[in-house]
């Protein structure tokens, strides 16, 4: 369902971070991609966002060029793409509750469905009671649950998470863990960057590895191997 | 997209746009204030306006081409010159003043001056002759109007003899200052108005600019969790039309009491013009204008905050 067709990305001032990469991820795969610092991951979910655009190669979510969508077929497509980041983005002045009911009402999802969903999905995360709170009322952990509600509450086919462990103590580092590894159970492809040797050898999935903008290794149950 | 879904997406903007301006209140009330000095500054101007209109009329109601008769004019004579003068299209009107009101004016103008009383008496007969006092329509216009009276123009034909004197030529002077005064206060007025009204739109784009750039992480997430343009747009629209309306209701508020104050000070000084009556007739136009700029103002400087946000 995704391609990277030998994609490089390389910067204004010449710093190539992507450098011809070609990739498939098929439906309902769970797949970590691991690298040192500058490795290129965080290039690789830019592009996949949408945020970037390639030097070369193309970028296709089924057999669309995501890189040529404009208008409404890009808000169509964020919308099959849920995005958990390292530092969670909730919006501040929006409750946890809000936050997730943001994405449903972007979505143009009928205020019913908004009520019968959005509680629902905060007890998947385990955060029913604290659903009113803001997001500074809550613990990094807590606020990284929020932001993978807010990421599955309109079923997206893919679920984006970059580094979502990265600000966490282990014992939340696990929940996430294992809230992913659920949505991935449930029959959501999720993409996975990480540098937590920890989680992907447990994990016991596909495993990309990535050095200098190139994909080093790519196994389909491995280990953290750098 | 259907009507259901439309009006959904309108609520949706509304409530946001409301939590947004309720929950970010300082952010708010900055840039109310920001915009309420901008409107006021436009009050003032609209304010100034009516002063300045009122007072010019006073000085142009004070200023006339006044037409003396000989002692011996007859009242034909002088009806023909009147009926001759409101003919003329640049006269606004001609107002008559006979021998004796002269007199009785002259009188009382000098009561208490014993001597000149006294020289008065002594003649014995009237030396006044009536006057015709002529308001131009406009002040350029007295000159053209005491051309038309010279006796070179024979607008006057045969009465033309009963005139003494046209006092124009002792006014001229006075009359064309007058009118290069109005003539600059109204250019560096304008241009005065312009420099603060452009002014305090540079500051309120920078305010709401300001406010939205905290923003910016916040439209990027929303962007990525899928809302299209129009649905993070609107409840910033909807935010600025807030302002606005608060802003015009503060400066109204203001105003009411700023020109109760303004009219005690300067009832004398004004006599006729009392600014807070003439700040509760126009109130509607006054309201309309501020609401009208102030919303102008606020929108755009938001659409083109946001828009450089939205290019994610």
């Amino acid at each position: 369902m995704l391609y990277f067709d030998r994609v490089s990305k390389e910067y204004e001032n010449g710093n190539k971070v992507l450098d011809n990469i070609s990739l498939t991820i098929n439906h309902g795969e769970l797949v970590s991609i691991v690298g040192h610092s500058g490795a290129g991951k965080t290039t690789l979910i830019k592009l996949l966002l949408a945020e970037e655009d390639p030097t070369e190669g193309t970028v296709s979510f089924h057999s669309d060029n995501i890189h040529h969508l404009r208008g409404n077929d890009m808000t169509n497509y964020r919308r099959k793409v849920g995005v958990v980041f390292q530092d969670f983005r909730l919006i501040p002045n929006k409750t946890a509750y809000e936050n997730v009911a943001f994405a449903m009402e972007a979505a143009g999802k009928q205020d019913e469905d908004i009520a019968e969903d959005v509680p629902h999905v905060m007890d998947l995360v385990d955060l029913k009671d604290k659903m009113h709170q803001f997001p500074h009322q809550l613990s990094g952990g807590e606020q990284q649950r929020v932001a993978i509600a807010r990421a599955i509450i309109n079923r997206p086919e893919i679920i984006i998470a970059d580094e979502p462990t990265g600000n966490l103590d282990p014992l939340n580092t696990y929940d996430i863990v294992q809230i992913l590894k659920k949505i991935n159970d449930l029959g959501t492809t999720v993409i996975l960057t990480t540098h937590n040797k920890g989680i992907v050898d447990n994990l016991g999935r596909r495993v990309i590895t990535m050095e200098d903008g190139r994909i080093t290794r790519d196994q389909k149950s491995g280990k953290f191997t750098m | 997209m259907s009507n259901n879904n439309k009006s959904t997406l309108t609520k949706r903007i509304l409530v946001a746009g409301f939590r947004g301006f309720y929950r970010n209140r300082t952010v708010s009330l900055s840039s109310i204030f920001i915009l309420t000095i901008t409107l006021s500054i436009i009050s003032s101007f609209y304010l100034s306006r009516a002063i300045f209109d009122y007072t010019l009329g006073q000085i142009r109601e004070k200023v006339d081409v006044r037409v003396y008769f000989n002692t011996d004019a007859t009242d034909a004579q002088i009806g023909d010159v009147k009926a001759k003068l409101l003919g003329l299209s640049q006269v606004k009107s001609v107002t008559y003043t006979s021998k004796e009101d002269a007199l009785s004016s002259f009188k009382e103008k000098h009561n208490g001056d014993q001597l000149t009383l006294q020289a008065l008496d002594e003649l014995g007969s009237n030396p006044f002759g009536a006057s015709l006092s002529v308001i131009a329509k406009d002040t350029s216009q007295y000159e053209s109007i005491a051309t038309a009276l010279s006796s070179g123009s024979g607008l006057l034909g045969d009465s033309g003899g009963a005139v003494d004197k046209i006092n124009y030529y002792q006014l001229k002077d006075s009359i064309d200052k007058l009118n290069n005064i109005i003539g600059w206060i109204d250019t560096v007025g304008f241009w005065i108005s312009v420099v603060f009204i452009l002014m305090s739109c540079m500051i309120v784009y920078n305010t709401i600019r300001l406010a939205i750039f905290v923003y910016r992480d916040e439209i990027a997430v929303m962007k990525l969790v899928g809302a299209s343009n129009m649905f993070i747009r609107g409840p910033f629209i909807v935010e600025a039309l807030l302002y606005a309306l608060v802003a015009t209701i503060f400066s109204l508020i203001f105003f009411f009491f700023a020109t109760i104050w303004v009219a005690k000070k300067t009832v004398f000084f004004f006599e006729g013009l009392n600014l807070h009556l003439y700040f509760t007739e126009h109130f509607f136009s006054l309201a309309g204008l501020l609401l009208l700029s102030g919303a102008v103002l606020a929108v755009i400087s938001s659409l083109l905050a946001v828009r450089k946000y939205l290019k994610v």
